[in-house]
């Protein structure tokens, strides 16, 4: 295995059913390389929400992936709206997803919290009518 | 209990291909997707009513054993192959969430 292993995917616009399709490479990945399974399990976890709040959104975007000895780091980057109160957003249950995506059983407002659960850092960067992008490390 | 359990139960359907069978360590209820993320133990058996290409990425990524759609709810072709494609052991009943996870529950 190189020291440093770098994936990279491209999150659709509204394509629910495409959705988990970055997270479930990486669990694939992750799984080869022997990676402990809690591990994968919260970072595909992580990883879906974050896939998910991208279609709900922010018009899909990028994942990165980087895959260190250390520290697997998911970089999550969109052109979306961006977030006006982090905090509010960070809250269990507070959501302003749409209804066509509660009727799938998301936007109950508990991705970003799940996120942060699942992650030992993350960061939000955010900036209205340009972009957000989250930052998640988790360690190894 | 392992998976296998529910195939000989007459009230359950298998939809998906044959498998490799694995214990079910507990059932869980829940189908708000956002919460089954989150809180779906790896290696249970879950019992939902929401049917759709989520429910399965959900399935995968929280390691669930099997998934049982209850209350008689349908699973249309292009979900069981894809299913297939991902490993995923889908059952279906038509027995309220409840009463099909008090029979898993009872099992272990």
């Amino acid at each position: 295995m190189p020291d440093v292993m770098e994936l990279v995917y491209e999150v659709s616009n509204e394509d629910f059913t495409r959705a988990g399709e970055a997270s479930s490479d990486v669990k694939r990945k992750l799984k080869k390389l022997g990676i402990p399974s809690d591990v994968i399990r919260r970072v595909s976890i992580a990883l879906y929400e974050g896939e998910i709040n991208m279609v709900i959104h922010a018009y899909g975007g990028k994942v990165t992936v980087t895959i260190s000895e250390e520290a697997i780091t998911m970089v999550l980057a969109d052109k979306g709206p961006g977030i006006p109160d982090i905090d509010k957003a960070m809250e269990a249950g507070y959501s302003t997803a749409p209804d066509n995506v509660r009727n799938l059983g998301f936007g109950a407002g508990m991705g970003l919290p799940n996120m942060k659960k699942n992650s030992d850092e993350m960061n939000i960067e955010t900036q209205i009518g340009v972009g957000t992008t989250v930052t998640m490390t988790v360690k190894l | 209990m392992k998976v296998s359990d529910i195939c000989s139960n007459k009230d359950f359907k298998l939809l998906t291909k044959d498998f490799e069978d694995r214990e079910i360590s507990k059932p869980f209820c829940c189908d708000l997707l956002s919460i089954a993320m989150g809180k779906a133990p790896a290696g249970s058996c879950w019992v939902t009513v929401m049917a759709n290409a989520n429910t399965l990425a959900v399935a995968t990524l929280t390691d669930v054993s099997c998934i049982v759609i209850a209350e008689g709810i349908s699973f249309d072709d292009a979900l069981i192959d894809k299913a297939n494609e991902e490993d995923i052991i889908v059952f279906s009943t038509s027995l309220p969430v409840y009463d099909a996870a008090a029979i898993v529950g009872a099992g272990l």
